[in-house]
Protein backbone atom coordinates (compact mmCIF):
# COMPACT_ATOMS: atom_id res chain seq x y z
CA UNK A 1 0.00 0.00 0.00
CA UNK A 2 3.19 2.29 1.16
CA UNK A 3 4.61 1.50 -1.77
CA UNK A 4 1.78 2.07 -4.21
CA UNK A 5 1.62 5.63 -3.19
CA UNK A 6 5.11 6.01 -3.38
CA UNK A 7 5.32 4.88 -6.89
CA UNK A 8 2.47 7.20 -7.54
CA UNK A 9 4.06 9.77 -6.10
CA UNK A 10 7.05 10.16 -8.51
CA UNK A 11 5.07 8.49 -11.22
CA UNK A 12 2.89 12.40 -10.82
CA UNK A 13 6.71 13.83 -10.17
CA UNK A 14 7.83 12.86 -13.84
CA UNK A 15 4.91 14.09 -15.41
CA UNK A 16 5.14 17.27 -14.10
CA UNK A 17 8.95 17.37 -15.17
CA UNK A 18 7.65 16.26 -18.54
CA UNK A 19 5.29 18.54 -19.11
CA UNK A 20 6.87 21.56 -17.70
CA UNK A 21 9.59 21.15 -20.12
CA UNK A 22 7.04 20.15 -23.04
CA UNK A 23 5.83 23.81 -22.27
CA UNK A 24 9.38 25.32 -22.02
CA UNK A 25 10.14 23.76 -25.18
CA UNK A 26 7.11 24.72 -27.03
CA UNK A 27 7.35 28.56 -26.22
CA UNK A 28 10.88 28.67 -27.36
CA UNK A 29 9.90 27.44 -30.61
CA UNK A 30 7.37 29.87 -30.69
CA UNK A 31 10.14 32.86 -30.16
CA UNK A 32 12.68 31.31 -31.76
CA UNK A 33 11.41 32.76 -35.29
CA UNK A 34 11.24 36.43 -33.50
CA UNK A 35 14.37 36.25 -32.27
CA UNK A 36 15.92 34.47 -35.88
CA UNK A 37 14.64 37.34 -37.90
CA UNK A 38 15.58 40.04 -35.83
CA UNK A 39 19.12 38.59 -35.51
CA UNK A 40 19.32 38.07 -39.11
CA UNK A 41 17.94 41.18 -40.24
CA UNK A 42 20.46 42.80 -37.73
CA UNK A 43 23.23 41.47 -39.09
CA UNK A 44 22.12 41.85 -42.91
CA UNK A 45 21.04 45.28 -42.70
CA UNK A 46 23.12 47.04 -39.82
CA UNK A 47 26.19 47.36 -42.32
CA UNK A 48 23.75 49.35 -44.89
CA UNK A 49 22.81 52.00 -42.26
CA UNK A 50 24.13 55.37 -42.23
CA UNK A 51 22.74 58.57 -42.30
CA UNK A 52 22.68 58.61 -45.89
CA UNK A 53 20.44 56.00 -45.88
CA UNK A 54 17.92 58.29 -44.21
CA UNK A 55 18.66 61.35 -45.95
CA UNK A 56 18.93 60.19 -49.77
CA UNK A 57 17.21 59.37 -53.01
CA UNK A 58 17.54 55.74 -53.94
CA UNK A 59 20.87 56.31 -56.90
CA UNK A 60 20.38 54.58 -59.92
CA UNK A 61 22.16 50.80 -59.96
CA UNK A 62 26.04 50.80 -60.14
CA UNK A 63 26.18 54.08 -58.62
CA UNK A 64 27.12 53.90 -54.57
CA UNK A 65 25.34 55.48 -51.81
CA UNK A 66 22.39 56.85 -51.62
CA UNK A 67 19.63 55.84 -49.08
CA UNK A 68 16.09 55.66 -49.08
CA UNK A 69 14.88 59.32 -47.20
CA UNK A 70 11.87 59.85 -49.75
CA UNK A 71 10.69 56.04 -49.01
CA UNK A 72 10.69 56.62 -45.14
CA UNK A 73 8.67 60.07 -45.47
CA UNK A 74 6.38 58.52 -48.13
CA UNK A 75 5.47 55.78 -45.89
CA UNK A 76 4.61 58.50 -42.58
CA UNK A 77 2.80 60.40 -45.06
CA UNK A 78 0.71 57.46 -46.33
CA UNK A 79 0.17 56.33 -42.56
CA UNK A 80 -0.89 59.96 -41.75
CA UNK A 81 -3.29 59.84 -44.86
CA UNK A 82 -4.60 56.16 -43.48
CA UNK A 83 -5.53 58.07 -39.93
CA UNK A 84 -7.23 60.57 -41.73
CA UNK A 85 -9.92 58.49 -42.95
CA UNK A 86 -9.88 55.63 -40.40
CA UNK A 87 -9.81 57.15 -37.22
CA UNK A 88 -12.51 59.50 -37.87
CA UNK A 89 -14.74 56.86 -39.49
CA UNK A 90 -13.41 54.13 -36.74
CA UNK A 91 -13.73 56.01 -33.39
CA UNK A 92 -17.42 57.12 -34.23
CA UNK A 93 -18.35 53.85 -35.48
CA UNK A 94 -17.02 52.18 -32.56
CA UNK A 95 -19.06 54.89 -30.16
CA UNK A 96 -22.07 53.71 -32.15
CA UNK A 97 -21.18 50.50 -31.69
CA UNK A 98 -20.31 50.71 -27.83
CA UNK A 99 -23.93 53.31 -27.37
CA UNK A 100 -26.50 51.74 -30.04
CA UNK A 101 -25.23 48.68 -31.39
CA UNK A 102 -27.42 46.81 -29.21
CA UNK A 103 -30.17 45.59 -32.56
CA UNK A 104 -29.99 44.11 -35.15
CA UNK A 105 -28.24 47.05 -37.11
CA UNK A 106 -25.31 46.82 -34.41
CA UNK A 107 -24.83 43.44 -35.12
CA UNK A 108 -24.81 43.81 -39.02
CA UNK A 109 -21.68 46.65 -38.49
CA UNK A 110 -19.96 44.22 -36.34
CA UNK A 111 -20.23 41.35 -38.27
CA UNK A 112 -19.25 43.57 -41.53
CA UNK A 113 -15.97 45.14 -39.63
CA UNK A 114 -15.33 41.39 -38.66
CA UNK A 115 -15.35 40.56 -42.22
CA UNK A 116 -13.65 43.47 -43.40
CA UNK A 117 -10.48 42.55 -41.09
CA UNK A 118 -10.59 39.01 -42.39
CA UNK A 119 -10.23 40.54 -46.22
CA UNK A 120 -6.92 39.86 -47.59
CA UNK A 121 -5.20 42.98 -47.80
CA UNK A 122 -4.27 42.89 -51.68
CA UNK A 123 -8.04 42.61 -52.53
CA UNK A 124 -8.16 46.16 -50.23
CA UNK A 125 -5.37 47.66 -52.68
CA UNK A 126 -7.41 45.63 -55.94
CA UNK A 127 -10.52 48.07 -54.55
CA UNK A 128 -8.68 51.02 -54.31
CA UNK A 129 -7.34 50.56 -57.37
CA UNK A 130 -10.32 49.92 -59.17
CA UNK A 131 -12.20 52.83 -57.25
CA UNK A 132 -9.70 55.68 -57.96
CA UNK A 133 -5.95 54.54 -59.70
CA UNK A 134 -8.36 54.06 -62.82
CA UNK A 135 -10.68 56.83 -62.26
CA UNK A 136 -7.76 59.21 -61.67
CA UNK A 137 -5.44 57.56 -64.28
CA UNK A 138 -2.65 57.38 -62.65
CA UNK A 139 -0.90 55.68 -59.22
CA UNK A 140 -1.09 58.18 -56.47
CA UNK A 141 -0.76 58.05 -52.71
CA UNK A 142 -4.04 59.33 -51.87
CA UNK A 143 -5.07 55.81 -53.63
CA UNK A 144 -2.49 54.03 -50.85
CA UNK A 145 -3.76 56.22 -48.04
CA UNK A 146 -7.21 55.53 -48.75
CA UNK A 147 -6.58 51.44 -48.82
CA UNK A 148 -4.62 51.60 -45.58
CA UNK A 149 -7.28 53.44 -44.06
CA UNK A 150 -9.73 50.74 -44.94
CA UNK A 151 -7.57 48.24 -43.25
CA UNK A 152 -7.19 50.50 -39.93
CA UNK A 153 -11.10 51.00 -40.18
CA UNK A 154 -12.01 47.49 -38.27
CA UNK A 155 -9.25 47.45 -36.13
CA UNK A 156 -10.40 50.60 -34.56
CA UNK A 157 -14.00 50.40 -34.95
CA UNK A 158 -14.03 47.41 -32.88
CA UNK A 159 -10.63 48.63 -30.55
CA UNK A 160 -13.03 51.57 -29.40
CA UNK A 161 -16.52 49.25 -28.93
CA UNK A 162 -14.80 47.17 -26.67
CA UNK A 163 -12.83 49.98 -24.79
CA UNK A 164 -16.35 52.40 -23.96
CA UNK A 165 -17.88 48.80 -23.06
CA UNK A 166 -15.49 48.47 -20.10
CA UNK A 167 -16.12 52.23 -19.12
CA UNK A 168 -18.89 51.33 -16.22
CA UNK A 169 -22.26 52.48 -16.98
CA UNK A 170 -22.34 54.19 -13.63
CA UNK A 171 -19.88 56.72 -15.07
CA UNK A 172 -21.98 57.50 -17.87
CA UNK A 173 -25.74 57.58 -15.44
CA UNK A 174 -23.14 60.03 -12.95
CA UNK A 175 -22.49 62.43 -15.91
CA UNK A 176 -26.86 62.22 -17.30
CA UNK A 177 -27.22 63.69 -13.89
CA UNK A 178 -25.60 66.00 -13.52
CA UNK A 179 -27.52 67.72 -16.29
CA UNK A 180 -24.91 67.21 -19.24
CA UNK A 181 -26.85 66.07 -22.92
CA UNK A 182 -25.90 62.17 -23.65
CA UNK A 183 -24.05 62.90 -26.65
CA UNK A 184 -21.71 65.41 -24.22
CA UNK A 185 -21.35 62.48 -21.54
CA UNK A 186 -20.48 60.22 -24.32
CA UNK A 187 -17.17 62.13 -25.72
CA UNK A 188 -16.34 64.35 -22.92
CA UNK A 189 -15.97 61.48 -19.73
CA UNK A 190 -16.77 57.93 -21.24
CA UNK A 191 -14.08 58.55 -24.33
CA UNK A 192 -11.46 60.38 -22.39
CA UNK A 193 -11.91 57.18 -19.90
CA UNK A 194 -11.75 54.70 -22.13
CA UNK A 195 -8.62 56.99 -24.08
CA UNK A 196 -5.59 55.76 -23.44
CA UNK A 197 -6.98 52.20 -24.18
CA UNK A 198 -8.10 53.53 -27.56
CA UNK A 199 -4.92 55.06 -28.45
CA UNK A 200 -2.94 52.05 -27.59
CA UNK A 201 -5.33 50.50 -30.30
CA UNK A 202 -4.74 53.33 -32.65
CA UNK A 203 -1.07 52.94 -32.68
CA UNK A 204 -1.07 48.83 -32.95
CA UNK A 205 -3.21 49.43 -35.93
CA UNK A 206 -0.82 51.73 -37.47
CA UNK A 207 2.34 49.64 -36.84
CA UNK A 208 0.24 47.28 -38.54
CA UNK A 209 -0.20 49.58 -41.93
CA UNK A 210 3.25 50.40 -41.90
CA UNK A 211 4.24 47.27 -42.57
CA UNK A 212 1.33 46.63 -45.11
CA UNK A 213 2.87 45.88 -48.82
CA UNK A 214 0.24 44.59 -50.79
CA UNK A 215 -1.70 47.05 -50.77
CA UNK A 216 0.52 49.80 -52.11
CA UNK A 217 1.66 48.13 -55.08
CA UNK A 218 -0.98 49.27 -56.95
CA UNK A 219 -2.20 52.32 -55.20
CA UNK A 220 0.46 54.39 -54.04
CA UNK A 221 3.18 52.47 -56.32
CA UNK A 222 6.99 53.90 -56.20
CA UNK A 223 8.63 56.49 -56.81
CA UNK A 224 12.83 57.08 -56.63
CA UNK A 225 12.29 60.70 -56.04
CA UNK A 226 11.35 63.19 -53.16
CA UNK A 227 7.44 62.80 -53.30
CA UNK A 228 4.42 64.94 -51.70
CA UNK A 229 2.21 65.75 -53.73
CA UNK A 230 -1.10 63.22 -52.66
CA UNK A 231 -2.32 63.08 -56.46
CA UNK A 232 1.08 61.58 -57.02
CA UNK A 233 2.51 58.04 -57.17
CA UNK A 234 4.42 57.96 -53.60
CA UNK A 235 7.74 55.93 -52.48
CA UNK A 236 7.01 53.85 -49.44
CA UNK A 237 9.33 51.72 -47.70
CA UNK A 238 7.53 48.37 -47.88
CA UNK A 239 7.36 48.68 -52.03
CA UNK A 240 10.85 50.04 -51.85
CA UNK A 241 12.03 47.09 -50.00
CA UNK A 242 9.83 44.78 -52.09
CA UNK A 243 11.64 46.24 -55.47
CA UNK A 244 15.40 46.25 -53.91
CA UNK A 245 15.07 42.43 -52.81
CA UNK A 246 13.96 41.31 -56.44
CA UNK A 247 16.47 42.95 -58.17
CA UNK A 248 19.45 41.19 -59.10
CA UNK A 249 21.89 43.72 -57.35
CA UNK A 250 23.75 42.79 -54.10
CA UNK A 251 24.14 46.49 -53.30
CA UNK A 252 19.79 46.86 -53.48
CA UNK A 253 19.96 43.31 -51.54
CA UNK A 254 21.83 44.91 -48.54
CA UNK A 255 19.65 48.09 -48.68
CA UNK A 256 16.72 46.09 -48.57
CA UNK A 257 17.64 44.70 -45.52
CA UNK A 258 18.25 48.17 -44.24
CA UNK A 259 14.92 48.74 -44.63
CA UNK A 260 13.54 46.12 -42.96
CA UNK A 261 16.12 46.50 -40.26
CA UNK A 262 14.51 50.01 -40.06
CA UNK A 263 11.01 49.88 -40.55
CA UNK A 264 11.20 47.10 -37.79
CA UNK A 265 12.68 48.57 -35.27
CA UNK A 266 10.10 51.40 -35.75
CA UNK A 267 6.74 49.41 -35.46
CA UNK A 268 8.50 47.43 -32.19
CA UNK A 269 9.70 50.45 -31.11
CA UNK A 270 6.21 52.35 -31.44
CA UNK A 271 4.70 49.00 -30.29
CA UNK A 272 6.83 48.59 -27.04
CA UNK A 273 6.28 52.54 -26.19
CA UNK A 274 3.02 52.25 -26.68
CA UNK A 275 2.43 49.12 -24.11
CA UNK A 276 5.04 51.19 -21.93
CA UNK A 277 2.98 53.96 -21.54
CA UNK A 278 -0.49 53.15 -21.71
CA UNK A 279 -1.30 52.93 -17.94
CA UNK A 280 -4.58 51.15 -16.87
CA UNK A 281 -7.00 53.79 -15.87
CA UNK A 282 -8.95 52.84 -13.11
CA UNK A 283 -12.59 53.33 -12.58
CA UNK A 284 -14.37 54.51 -9.77
CA UNK B 1 -48.63 75.86 -3.82
CA UNK B 2 -49.86 73.07 -0.67
CA UNK B 3 -51.14 73.73 2.51
CA UNK B 4 -49.12 72.38 5.75
CA UNK B 5 -51.70 69.63 5.93
CA UNK B 6 -51.60 66.62 3.97
CA UNK B 7 -54.46 64.02 4.23
CA UNK B 8 -50.95 61.34 4.08
CA UNK B 9 -49.62 62.88 6.64
CA UNK B 10 -50.96 62.34 10.56
CA UNK B 11 -49.58 64.68 13.31
CA UNK B 12 -47.71 67.61 13.68
CA UNK B 13 -45.64 68.24 11.01
CA UNK B 14 -41.79 69.11 11.89
CA UNK B 15 -41.91 73.11 12.17
CA UNK B 16 -39.60 74.29 9.76
CA UNK B 17 -37.48 77.73 10.64
CA UNK B 18 -38.96 80.38 9.68
CA UNK B 19 -40.45 78.80 6.53
CA UNK B 20 -43.61 77.16 5.61
CA UNK B 21 -43.03 73.80 5.12
CA UNK B 22 -44.03 73.28 1.28
CA UNK B 23 -44.27 70.70 -1.08
CA UNK B 24 -41.72 70.31 -3.64
CA UNK B 25 -42.29 67.47 -5.31
CA UNK B 26 -45.70 65.41 -6.28
CA UNK B 27 -45.84 61.65 -6.86
CA UNK B 28 -49.09 60.98 -8.89
CA UNK B 29 -50.08 57.43 -9.74
CA UNK B 30 -45.94 56.07 -10.63
CA UNK B 31 -46.18 52.63 -12.08
CA UNK B 32 -42.45 51.94 -13.51
CA UNK B 33 -41.48 48.85 -15.09
CA UNK B 34 -37.91 47.53 -15.47
CA UNK B 35 -38.08 44.86 -18.89
CA UNK B 36 -41.20 42.83 -18.44
CA UNK B 37 -41.29 43.03 -14.34
CA UNK B 38 -43.26 45.17 -12.73
CA UNK B 39 -41.02 47.73 -10.06
CA UNK B 40 -43.06 50.33 -9.12
CA UNK B 41 -46.91 49.97 -8.43
CA UNK B 42 -49.03 53.29 -8.01
CA UNK B 43 -47.07 55.15 -5.99
CA UNK B 44 -48.26 58.06 -4.61
CA UNK B 45 -46.00 60.23 -2.58
CA UNK B 46 -45.32 63.96 -1.90
CA UNK B 47 -41.25 65.36 -1.26
CA UNK B 48 -41.34 68.37 1.06
CA UNK B 49 -39.36 71.25 0.64
CA UNK B 50 -35.98 71.47 2.61
CA UNK B 51 -36.83 68.70 4.07
CA UNK B 52 -35.34 64.92 4.35
CA UNK B 53 -37.24 61.99 2.79
CA UNK B 54 -36.08 58.36 3.38
CA UNK B 55 -36.65 55.34 1.40
CA UNK B 56 -36.72 52.24 3.07
CA UNK B 57 -37.41 48.72 2.61
CA UNK B 58 -35.97 45.47 1.52
CA UNK B 59 -33.42 44.60 -1.65
CA UNK B 60 -35.82 44.63 -4.43
CA UNK B 61 -38.45 46.71 -3.19
CA UNK B 62 -38.10 49.25 -5.48
CA UNK B 63 -36.34 51.94 -3.84
CA UNK B 64 -33.69 52.86 -6.20
CA UNK B 65 -36.36 52.75 -9.34
CA UNK B 66 -38.32 55.72 -7.45
CA UNK B 67 -35.59 58.06 -7.23
CA UNK B 68 -34.19 57.18 -10.22
CA UNK B 69 -37.38 58.02 -11.49
CA UNK B 70 -37.75 61.35 -10.50
CA UNK B 71 -34.41 62.70 -12.21
CA UNK B 72 -35.80 59.93 -15.04
CA UNK B 73 -32.36 58.48 -15.11
CA UNK B 74 -34.54 54.95 -15.15
CA UNK B 75 -35.78 55.23 -18.70
CA UNK B 76 -32.24 55.81 -19.96
CA UNK B 77 -31.82 51.91 -19.20
CA UNK B 78 -32.95 50.28 -22.66
CA UNK B 79 -36.19 48.46 -21.51
CA UNK B 80 -37.30 50.52 -18.96
CA UNK B 81 -40.56 52.20 -18.85
CA UNK B 82 -42.68 54.34 -16.54
CA UNK B 83 -46.29 56.10 -16.52
CA UNK B 84 -48.05 58.52 -14.64
CA UNK B 85 -47.30 61.83 -13.33
CA UNK B 86 -44.42 63.42 -10.74
CA UNK B 87 -44.70 67.10 -10.69
CA UNK B 88 -42.11 69.18 -9.64
CA UNK B 89 -43.02 72.67 -8.70
CA UNK B 90 -46.48 72.10 -10.16
CA UNK B 91 -44.85 70.58 -13.52
CA UNK B 92 -45.05 67.24 -14.89
CA UNK B 93 -41.76 66.26 -15.52
CA UNK B 94 -43.22 63.25 -16.60
CA UNK B 95 -44.28 64.95 -19.68
CA UNK B 96 -42.98 63.77 -22.93
CA UNK B 97 -41.57 66.83 -24.25
CA UNK B 98 -39.99 67.80 -20.99
CA UNK B 99 -35.89 68.36 -20.80
CA UNK B 100 -34.65 65.88 -18.94
CA UNK B 101 -31.37 68.09 -18.92
CA UNK B 102 -33.11 71.04 -17.41
CA UNK B 103 -34.46 68.25 -15.01
CA UNK B 104 -31.36 66.82 -13.74
CA UNK B 105 -29.61 70.30 -13.67
CA UNK B 106 -32.91 70.82 -10.53
CA UNK B 107 -32.70 67.45 -9.34
CA UNK B 108 -29.13 66.12 -8.76
CA UNK B 109 -28.05 62.52 -7.92
CA UNK B 110 -25.43 60.59 -5.95
CA UNK B 111 -24.92 56.89 -5.87
CA UNK B 112 -24.10 54.33 -4.14
CA UNK B 113 -20.89 53.64 -5.72
CA UNK B 114 -18.72 56.75 -5.68
CA UNK B 115 -18.44 58.01 -9.44
CA UNK B 116 -15.61 60.12 -9.44
CA UNK B 117 -14.65 60.46 -13.02
CA UNK B 118 -11.30 58.24 -13.55
CA UNK B 119 -9.44 61.06 -16.08
CA UNK B 120 -10.26 63.93 -14.20
CA UNK B 121 -8.45 65.67 -11.44
CA UNK B 122 -10.83 66.45 -8.14
CA UNK B 123 -11.24 70.21 -9.27
CA UNK B 124 -12.41 69.25 -12.66
CA UNK B 125 -14.56 66.33 -11.46
CA UNK B 126 -16.33 69.33 -9.02
CA UNK B 127 -16.48 71.79 -12.46
CA UNK B 128 -17.02 68.71 -14.96
CA UNK B 129 -21.19 69.53 -14.39
CA UNK B 130 -21.12 72.83 -14.96
CA UNK B 131 -18.14 73.08 -17.81
CA UNK B 132 -19.78 70.52 -19.75
CA UNK B 133 -22.89 72.64 -19.77
CA UNK B 134 -21.70 75.82 -20.45
CA UNK B 135 -18.69 78.26 -20.58
CA UNK B 136 -17.20 79.44 -17.30
CA UNK B 137 -14.05 81.90 -16.63
CA UNK B 138 -11.47 80.67 -14.82
CA UNK B 139 -12.46 82.64 -11.70
CA UNK B 140 -16.07 82.08 -11.76
CA UNK B 141 -15.01 78.14 -12.06
CA UNK B 142 -13.02 78.18 -8.97
CA UNK B 143 -15.25 80.29 -7.41
CA UNK B 144 -18.07 77.37 -7.74
CA UNK B 145 -15.35 74.89 -7.10
CA UNK B 146 -14.68 75.74 -3.41
CA UNK B 147 -18.06 76.77 -2.54
CA UNK B 148 -19.12 73.55 -3.26
CA UNK B 149 -16.35 71.89 -2.47
CA UNK B 150 -16.95 73.72 1.29
CA UNK B 151 -20.81 72.23 1.14
CA UNK B 152 -19.71 69.01 0.95
CA UNK B 153 -17.30 69.15 3.89
CA UNK B 154 -14.53 68.76 1.84
CA UNK B 155 -12.74 71.29 1.33
CA UNK B 156 -10.34 71.68 4.03
CA UNK B 157 -9.25 68.21 2.90
CA UNK B 158 -8.45 68.95 -0.32
CA UNK B 159 -7.34 72.66 -0.74
CA UNK B 160 -3.76 71.63 -1.27
CA UNK B 161 -4.45 68.56 -3.81
CA UNK B 162 -7.34 69.94 -6.17
CA UNK B 163 -5.11 69.27 -9.35
CA UNK B 164 -4.91 65.27 -7.82
CA UNK B 165 -7.00 62.66 -9.42
CA UNK B 166 -10.43 62.01 -7.97
CA UNK B 167 -9.98 58.12 -7.61
CA UNK B 168 -7.24 58.90 -5.37
CA UNK B 169 -9.23 60.24 -2.65
CA UNK B 170 -10.48 57.60 -0.31
CA UNK B 171 -13.91 56.03 -0.41
CA UNK B 172 -15.22 58.89 1.95
CA UNK B 173 -13.60 61.43 0.33
CA UNK B 174 -14.94 60.29 -3.51
CA UNK B 175 -18.51 60.48 -1.85
CA UNK B 176 -18.14 64.02 -0.76
CA UNK B 177 -16.36 64.69 -3.78
CA UNK B 178 -19.67 63.23 -5.80
CA UNK B 179 -21.89 65.44 -3.69
CA UNK B 180 -19.52 68.53 -4.31
CA UNK B 181 -19.93 67.99 -7.88
CA UNK B 182 -24.14 67.75 -8.04
CA UNK B 183 -23.52 70.60 -5.50
CA UNK B 184 -22.12 72.85 -8.30
CA UNK B 185 -24.58 72.20 -11.01
CA UNK B 186 -26.87 74.36 -7.75
CA UNK B 187 -29.63 71.66 -7.93
CA UNK B 188 -32.94 72.45 -6.00
CA UNK B 189 -33.10 68.82 -4.82
CA UNK B 190 -30.64 66.23 -4.28
CA UNK B 191 -31.57 62.48 -4.19
CA UNK B 192 -29.23 59.86 -2.49
CA UNK B 193 -28.87 56.77 -3.81
CA UNK B 194 -27.74 54.71 -0.34
CA UNK B 195 -24.74 57.20 -0.37
CA UNK B 196 -23.50 55.56 2.70
CA UNK B 197 -23.27 51.64 1.97
CA UNK B 198 -20.17 51.99 0.69
CA UNK B 199 -18.37 53.62 3.62
CA UNK B 200 -17.25 53.21 6.56
CA UNK B 201 -18.87 54.49 10.17
CA UNK B 202 -16.60 57.65 10.76
CA UNK B 203 -17.14 58.70 7.02
CA UNK B 204 -21.03 57.67 6.92
CA UNK B 205 -21.39 60.21 9.65
CA UNK B 206 -19.49 62.76 8.01
CA UNK B 207 -22.11 62.35 5.49
CA UNK B 208 -25.02 62.35 8.16
CA UNK B 209 -23.84 65.86 8.98
CA UNK B 210 -23.69 67.05 6.04
CA UNK B 211 -27.02 66.14 4.95
CA UNK B 212 -28.24 67.84 8.23
CA UNK B 213 -26.33 71.07 6.87
CA UNK B 214 -27.67 70.99 3.13
CA UNK B 215 -30.91 70.73 3.55
CA UNK B 216 -31.03 74.25 4.74
CA UNK B 217 -31.08 75.08 1.25
CA UNK B 218 -32.06 71.40 -0.44
CA UNK B 219 -34.55 69.06 -0.95
CA UNK B 220 -32.96 65.85 -0.37
CA UNK B 221 -34.34 62.50 -0.83
CA UNK B 222 -32.44 58.98 0.41
CA UNK B 223 -32.67 55.81 -0.19
CA UNK B 224 -31.15 54.18 2.57
CA UNK B 225 -30.85 50.29 3.81
CA UNK B 226 -30.07 51.12 7.24
CA UNK B 227 -33.02 51.46 9.43
CA UNK B 228 -31.12 53.73 12.07
CA UNK B 229 -29.73 56.31 9.77
CA UNK B 230 -33.01 57.28 8.57
CA UNK B 231 -34.52 57.50 12.16
CA UNK B 232 -31.43 59.89 12.51
CA UNK B 233 -31.48 61.99 9.55
CA UNK B 234 -34.92 62.17 7.88
CA UNK B 235 -37.90 64.45 8.60
CA UNK B 236 -40.22 61.83 6.63
CA UNK B 237 -39.66 58.02 5.55
CA UNK B 238 -41.52 56.30 3.42
CA UNK B 239 -41.44 52.43 3.38
CA UNK B 240 -41.27 49.96 -0.20
CA UNK B 241 -42.39 47.13 -0.19
CA UNK B 242 -42.56 44.37 -3.15
CA UNK B 243 -42.86 48.03 -5.60
CA UNK B 244 -45.44 49.18 -3.14
CA UNK B 245 -45.18 52.72 -1.21
CA UNK B 246 -46.70 50.67 2.10
CA UNK B 247 -46.51 53.87 4.27
CA UNK B 248 -45.35 57.24 3.93
CA UNK B 249 -44.98 59.75 7.42
CA UNK B 250 -43.55 61.63 9.43
CA UNK B 251 -40.31 59.39 10.17
CA UNK B 252 -41.01 59.32 14.42
CA UNK B 253 -44.62 57.92 13.81
CA UNK B 254 -43.17 55.10 11.17
CA UNK B 255 -40.57 54.34 13.66
CA UNK B 256 -42.48 54.53 16.83
CA UNK B 257 -46.43 53.89 15.78
CA UNK B 258 -46.26 52.86 12.18
CA UNK B 259 -50.46 52.19 10.41
CA UNK B 260 -49.38 49.30 8.53
CA UNK B 261 -48.50 45.94 10.21
CA UNK B 262 -45.72 45.32 7.66
CA UNK B 263 -44.19 48.55 8.15
CA UNK B 264 -43.75 47.38 11.89
CA UNK B 265 -42.54 44.08 10.83
CA UNK B 266 -39.91 45.55 9.06
CA UNK B 267 -39.15 48.79 11.31
CA UNK B 268 -38.89 46.26 14.67
CA UNK B 269 -36.50 44.02 12.37
CA UNK B 270 -39.15 40.75 11.95
CA UNK B 271 -38.24 40.29 8.36
CA UNK B 272 -36.11 42.15 5.54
Amino acid sequence: MENGRQKQYFLRKIKDRVFLLAVFVCTLIAVLPLLFVLSHILLKGLGAINLDFFLHLPTPVGEAGGGMGNAIIGTLILILLACGIGLPIGILGGIWLAQFGDGKRGFFIRYSADVLAGIPTIVIGMFAYALIVIRMGRFSALAGGFALGLIMIPTIVRTTEELIKMVPRSLYEAGLALGIPGWKVTLRIIFRTAWSGIFTGIMLAVARIAGETAPLIFTAFNTPYWSFRLDQPMASMTVTIFNYAISPFDDWHAKAWAGSLVLIFAVLGVTLLVRKFSKQVQYG
Amino acid sequence: MDSVKDSRISGDLPAGRDQEIRGKIDVLNLNAWVADKQALKNINMKVYENRVSAIIGPSGCGKSTFIRCLNRLHETVSGAKSSGNIFLDGENILRTGFDEVVLRRKVGMVFQKPTPFPTMSIYDNVAAGIKLYSRYSRGELDGIVERSLKHAALWEEVKDILDKPGPSLSGGQQQRLCIARALAVKPEVLLLDEPCSALDPISTGKIEELIHELKKNLTIVIVTHNMQQAARIADFTGFFLLGELIEFDITKKIFMAPSDKRTEDYVTGRFG
